[in-house]
């Protein structure tokens, strides 16, 4: 019956683009058997809709309606075209690593001289010639989540990146993924990050769209392995075109005595949904995840963490903050778990919408899996409007309204930019919000 | 040409009339109390004033310099120098006084055609002015208000009132929730802004204030409207006979 459910028109299309695609998708053996049933698994299931639990507020079907066709690999207008977008995006001081339309393209990233200790490859190069331990590692994602099969499915091209034990990174590693095209296409992206012991970086990741490129979905995955005594400082920035989809999830590993610092701000793309499970396997570890949404016209931009606490003597706190205007919708879905032996967790989660229409909507779904007994966890979700009395003392002391909306929104999205810890992608985020700002008035 | 005039003004708020026909003018270098019971329509006055929203004005006019201030926005009318002090001065988490400050200036500033202040001028500027005023610097680096006791509060509206350089102060109830040595830093600092070119309207519940900050013109509201005018001395015959008489008048 799923199958018949599946058979739809959009279904068969995308059937063939995969038939098509399947020699342009690198890796043999295992590899291709791996695809093979992630797509069989997402043809099965197909996009997922409103009736499905964790896809409630944020129904493909509706809202993206069709997998588009596999992007083109990027010509040379195209390149030139990302190379201006790149241009603009890019992180002074950072080493760029740059996936046009799904393709990795060396000539806009910087992978020379690299530090002792650091490895970049691309994952199309990791998938034909790496060793058979690492492919597997890329394709263990499970396929109960129709777009993370869809993307194990359909992968082209990413980094793999590994840093070696000892090694602390000063410069902060980009990302970058661009669309470049004004035809309707798709990429699919896949990355590795893996730390080792007493290790160190700041990964920045960019999503963003050339000049020209209008609606383009961008499906991406990424693998994150923080070893024991390890750092990751990561900011995520969805500046995806106004007309575009993102799809995005990470899976996180800590080892123990680790720090994942991480920070994600959407102020792009029409519909975005960003899933991130994030898994604590070593004792004595802290994770601090947020996020901003900054949201008008009729954006919907989903974010879906979940946090494993496995183990004992772990912390977690996840402050996420949200902005709607116009007819825009927010949602989050934090999802903690503490399980029997992660006694001394201290998981905390709080969540705050502010809308600034009354055609706009939040939507907050915290919760809590509690099953060892000494533990702290505490969540909280508020939405409102702006506080007219504060809009009135700002007004009075003569802010315009425009002004004054603006120095409380900025407020409002401090506190979860404040905890960036990396002063830079500290000063980065305020300055996305500025631009959304100013885009606004 | 008088400063501030308040012309016959009726006020709704929600079907209810408040202000039933009131009339004041205000000329430069005057301080004006105004006194009344609870409920007299005092702060709505000067919510009024101000352009709080909320307030439905069905008749009468309130004139700045000749101009309808009913009909330009809270933010031009700050602009042109009319300023509230507010009687519970709100609290703006993740907004820093010295930010505040800062924007709210330039964005006068601006409004007038006049240059903007950069971070160094500004921060100079402030500080003379918090010196001044004996206002610690750490207030300024706190969030608007945030974990500010009563005092200090009143003192940042002040610290705004001397920053600004208004032409007009209205100050609502500004003894409400001080103890009587706050009270007295708050009057030096309204004192220490007087000047023949600005004009203060005072207003207040109690007399008490009125020893501190001495005032040209008393007025007594009830029900909506003025029910006497007087000198300062009218204020004392109030704390000795109390607002009983008036409200049997209005």
């Amino acid at each position: 019956m799923n199958l018949v459910l599946a058979k739809n028109e959009t279904g068969r299309a995308l059937s063939d683009s995969f038939a098509i695609a399947r020699d342009r998708l690198p890796g043999v053996g295992k590899v291709a058997e791996a695809r093979s049933a992630a797509f069989e698994a997402y043809e099965r299931a197909g996009l997922p809709h409103r009736r499905i639990e964790d896809w409630k507020y944020t129904d493909l079907r509706a809202l993206m309606r069709e997998v588009l066709p596999l992007a083109p690999a990027p010509d040379a207008a195209a390149l030139k075209r990302a190379a201006a977008a790149v241009k603009l995006q890019a992180i002074r001081g950072a080493r760029p690593l740059v996936l046009v339309d799904g393709v990795f393209v060396p000539k806009l990233s910087d992978v020379g001289g690299l530090e002792k200790g650091l490895t970049i490859r691309t994952l199309r190069d990791v998938l034909e010639t790496g060793d058979a331990a690492l492919q597997a590692e890329l394709f263990t994602p499970d396929n109960a989540n129709p777009m993370v099969a869809l993307n194990s499915a359909m992968t082209t091209d990413g980094v793999v990146i590994e840093i070696a034990d000892g090694l602390v990174l000063k410069q902060p590693l980009q990302i970058i993924h661009v669309a470049s095209g004004p035809a309707p296409a798709a990429m699919f992206t896949r990355s590795l990050l893996r730390l080792g012991r007493d290790a160190g970086v700041t990964l920045v990741e960019s999503y963003i769209a050339a000049d020209g490129a209008k609606v383009y979905q961008a499906h991406d995955f990424l693998i994150i392995a923080i070893g024991d005594n390890s750092r990751l400082d990561h900011v995520r920035l969805v500046e995806d075109g106004r007309e575009a989809f993102n799809i995005s999830s990470a899976v996180v590993t800590l080892g123990a005595h680790a720090h994942f610092n991480t920070f994600g701000m959407t102020s792009g793309a029409a519909v975005s949904r960003y899933q991130g499970t994030i898994a604590f396997a070593g004792e004595h570890s802290r994770v601090e995840t947020n996020g901003v949404n900054l949201l008008n016209g009729r954006q919907h931009a989903d974010t879906t963490l979940f946090m494993d606490h496995a183990v004992p003597h772990c912390a977690s706190r996840e402050v996420f903050r949200a902005v709607a205007d116009d007819r825009a919708h927010s949602v989050f879905q934090g999802r903690i778990i503490v399980r029997p032996d992660a006694q001394k967790t201290d998981a905390k989660m709080m969540t705050r919408a502010l809308l600034l229409s009354d055609d706009a909507e939040a939507d907050n779904k915290p919760e809590l899996e509690i099953f060892a007994d000494d533990v702290t966890c505490g969540h909280g979700a508020t939405t409102g409007a702006l506080d007219e009395s504060l809009l009135f003392y700002l007004r009075a002391r003569g802010l315009s309204e425009k002004e004054a909306q603006a120095l409380l929104i900025q407020a409002f999205v401090g506190e979860a930019i404040e905890s960036i810890a990396n002063d830079d992608l500290r000063e980065l985020a305020i300055a996305a919000t500025r631009r959304w700002l100013e885009a606004r008035s | 040409m008088s400063l501030l005039e308040v012309k016959d003004l009726k006020v709704r708020v929600e079907e209810r009339e408040i202000l039933h026909g009131l009339t004041l003018t205000v000329n430069p270098g005057e301080v004006h109390a105004i006194m009344g019971p609870n409920g007299s329509g005092k702060s709505t006055l000067s919510h009024v004033i101000a352009g709080k929203p909320g307030y439905e004005v069905t008749d009468g006019q309130i004139l700045f310099r000749g101009e309808d201030l009913l009909e330009m926005e809270p933010d031009e009318r700050a602009a042109k120098g009319v300023f509230l002090a507010f009687q519970y001065p709100v609290e703006i988490p993740g907004v820093t006084t010295w930010n505040f400050l800062h924007t709210a200036l330039n964005a006068q500033r601006k409004a007038r055609g006049q240059s903007q202040l950069s971070s160094p001028e500004f921060l100079k500027k402030v500080r003379e002015v918090a010196k001044s005023l004996n206002i610690p610097q750490d207030m300024l680096k706190r969030g608007v208000n945030v974990g500010f006791s009563g005092g200090e509060k009143k003192r940042n509206e002040i610290l705004q009132m001397a920053l600004f350089e208004p032409a007009v102060c209205i100050l609502d109830e500004m003894d409400s929730g001080l103890d009587i040595d706050a009270l007295r830093i708050a009057a030096d600092g309204v004192n220490a802004l007087r000047s023949p070119d600005r004009a203060m309207v005072v207003i207040t519940h109690y007399q008490r204030l009125l020893n501190y900050i001495i005032p040209d013109f008393v007025h007594v509201m009830s029900r909506g409207r003025v029910v006497k005018s007087g000198g300062k001395d009218l204020a004392l015959e109030l704390e000795a006979s109390g607002y009983a008489q008036f409200e049997d008048a209005a």
